[in-house]
């Protein structure tokens, strides 16, 4: 019973018909209109223990970071649903990172669908790619790195995007007129590198900085099984380089945004029980050479791609098993900006398909080049129809000493998220 | 292998039987059997589009229960499966989470899962036919569009069903990956709609029996029940869908049902 007057309190579906029903003959009568508004989010509670203490250099970070985060949605569509506004602020609290204690508009934007074309203006969150282990094609969003070690959390990103749909495709273009900055895990966050970056002592390859005006194409088609898109991106680099600052306290690590243009192919193959998938990007931009002080140009050349497999009713039972296996190319080497150079990710994925909706994948990313690998684990339930747990288990292991990862060496940890859903 | 033999000699003897039967009897009853499955066809056919809501109520065997709610929108397409948008709206971790899928009679249907909290539209293999849709009693292929050229039929006999006077035929399915090697149908003589379903695992044991309760005609013509319930013999669960909010013709078009629509479906 309580269930029901929830979901009554929670959806409103206000129908005004204003005048029109004492005018109907004339034109207002046009105006009438369905407002429906929407409301709805989580509240979650997170806890991240790390298993090691914190390396020496580290002292600072902790080895429990208890925190609280809430992401809330407002929906209101009109006109059929043709045009809507959607609101949806997020906010982090959290224990010991001030940094990481921080709130973003990850969506606040007004859509409009014509007839043969789509309008959506203000600050949103697009999605582009087919890969699981990284996403090299997906670049209009910057990533809120402070939420979680696999990148998936973005910030929300203003922008003017027209959709057309037409019989050969659908073509989706950008205007992106502010750029937003990565965020870096304060002094006391953990994993972080192992200088602090310092996101006050920013900057920028272009004169106009964060103003920079960025552009975007994409095509995207599917024909049968196969589903292909190309992508093209013309502006600042959500990816910074981080170089040594000069302030005058602490050393830290300073974001330097470049320009960039990268052009990026992703394409799924669906057949009954196979996926390939494939996404490479070529870009060019500057980046620093070998001595780190001076900016040179650079073309390079990265892909993911693989394929998914899965079990059907494994053991006569309800549950899938997927065995999703890809291959992670980079051709700038050790030089590349991100670990992934020549890798390999294997991962299983468990769907029980129960009531719970009880979910589980493990991964392994082995560094061929460098033995080093990542071990995770994520595995999710619901339980009393509104809320869900969350287990995340990272490790990292086998790390050089001069390795990238080096200052993570120490930071594996299990994450347990106890979300309320509204 | 004293056990096969007997089993050979077993299957023997079902075949000899079978032989006495005349050939033209049952070649009728594959007739008869398409021809009520045509004609089922023929009445629900220029409906369009629809739409509705649906309160799904899952139970298990100790009687505890969760429900989902679910908006869908059905585009119909002549000579080809219908093309159907699924949008749900509990249990809240998922509202938002949209299906669409382009049913076919035989080739794979093409099937796309939009994510919300990462705004990603996937493609997805259509091979898990048999499994159950949002956890519950019904399995995909129950829920996705009938054609008849999915399965193969025969007529059995005439039975009447707490007082309604039905067909019953069972039928096969031709598409690849069904969980089932039969359904018995429970025909409406009059208005050629199902009452009743049983359906038989690929062991060919009863798995479960669906049943369709309230039915009312929309534009004269189209009949669609209020309740359906299914229940699954072999763990005890058993899962109630509640439609309510039908609409018929409401001027839906491809547009309605692009890929690109997964992602404004709210």
């Amino acid at each position: 019973m309580d269930l029901i007057i929830m979901h009554l309190k929670r959806t409103w579906i206000y129908t005004i018909k204003p005048i029109s029903s004492l005018l109907s003959f004339s034109l207002l009568g046009l105006l009438s209109f369905q407002l429906h508004a929407d409301w709805s989010g989580n509240v979650t509670m997170q806890d991240r223990y790390f298993i090691d203490d914190a390396l020496i250099t580290n002292s600072e970070q902790h080895d429990n970071y208890l925190s609280l985060s809430s992401e809330v949605e407002f929906y209101s569509a009109w006109d059929n649903d043709e045009s809507s506004i959607t609101i949806t602020p997020f906010l982090r609290i959290d224990q010991h990172d001030e940094e990481r204690t921080h709130g973003d508009l990850r969506e606040m934007y007004y859509q409009q669908t014509f007839d043969t074309w789509e309008l959506r203006l203000g600050i949103s969150k697009v999605y582009w790619g087919v890969t699981e282990s990284q996403h090299l094609v997906d670049v209009i969003n910057q990533t809120d790195s402070i939420e979680s070690t696999d990148g998936e959390d973005k910030l929300g990103q203003p922008m003017i995007k027209a959709s057309f749909e037409r019989d050969w495709g659908t073509v989706d273009v950008f205007v992106l007129p502010y750029f937003r900055e990565r965020t870096f895990q304060g002094i006391e966050g953990r994993p972080r590198t192992p200088l602090v970056v310092d996101t006050d002592q920013v900057s920028y390859e272009s004169s106009d900085e964060e103003q920079n005006i960025d552009y975007a194409l994409r095509w995207f088609h599917f024909i049968g099984d196969l589903e292909i898109g190309l992508s093209y991106f013309n502006g600042t680099s959500r990816e910074p380089l981080l170089k040594p600052g000069n302030s005058n306290g602490p050393a830290v690590l300073t974001p330097h945004y470049p320009l960039m243009q990268q052009a990026g192919v992703d394409a799924q193959l669906t057949t009954e029980e196979w996926l390939w998938k494939l996404e490479v990007i070529a870009r060019d931009w500057q980046t620093f050479d070998t001595s780190g002080t001076q900016l040179i140009d650079q073309n390079f050349i990265a892909l993911t791609g693989g394929f998914e497999y899965t079990f059907v009713g494994i053991a006569d039972s309800d549950a899938d098993l997927g065995l999703v296996t890809e291959y992670l190319y980079d051709d700038r080497n050790k030089q590349a900006s991100s670990f992934f150079q020549n890798d390999m990710l294997v991962a299983l994925r468990l769907a029980m398909n129960d009531a719970e909706s009880s979910e589980a994948l493990l991964g392994v990313i082995y560094d061929l080049d460098y033995q080093e690998y990542l071990i995770s684990l994520e595995a999710s339930r619901r339980f009393a129809d509104s809320w869900t747990a969350t287990l995340e288990v990272r490790t990292f292991n086998k790390i050089d000493n001069d390795s990238l990862l080096n200052s993570i060496a120490k930071d594996d940890f299990i994450q347990l998220d106890i979300a309320y859903h509204f | 292998m004293k056990n096969t033999l007997t089993l050979k000699k077993f299957i023997g003897s079902l075949v000899l039987l079978s032989c006495l039967s005349p050939v033209i009897a049952s070649a009728n009853a594959e007739e008869r059997g398409l021809e009520i499955a045509t004609e089922a066809d023929r009445r629900d056919t220029g409906f369009v589009d629809s739409t509705a809501q649906m309160v799904m109520e899952l139970k298990n065997k100790q009687g505890q229960s969760s429900s989902r709610q679910v908006r869908s929108k059905i585009l119909e397409v002549t000579g080809d499966g219908d093309k159907s948008l699924s949008i749900f709206d509990t249990p809240a971790d998922i509202k938002g989470t949209a299906s669409l899928n382009y049913s076919h009679s035989l080739k794979p249907d093409e099937q796309w899962l939009y994510l919300p909290a990462l705004k990603r539209v996937k493609r997805i293999s259509s091979k898990n036919k048999s499994g159950p849709f949002m956890g519950s009693e019904f399995a995909y292929e129950d829920i996705s569009s009938q054609e008849i050229e999915k399965y193969t039929y025969k007529y059995i006999k005439d039975e009447t069903l707490n007082g309604i006077d039905c067909f019953v035929v069972e039928r096969y399915p031709a598409y690849k990956h069904s969980g089932y090697t039969r359904q018995v149908a429970w025909i409406n003589k009059q208005e050629y709609r199902a009452e009743k379903i049983d359906f038989y695992d690929r062991k060919n044991t009863l798995l479960k029996t669906l049943t369709y309760t309230g039915y009312q005609q929309y534009l004269q013509k189209f009949w669609r029940a209020d309740v359906m319930h299914m229940v699954n013999h072999q763990t005890g669960k058993s899962t109630t869908l509640t439609w309510s909010d039908y609409k018929f013709k409401t001027g839906l078009t491809d547009k309605n049902f692009s890929r690109n629509s997964l992602k404004r479906a709210k």
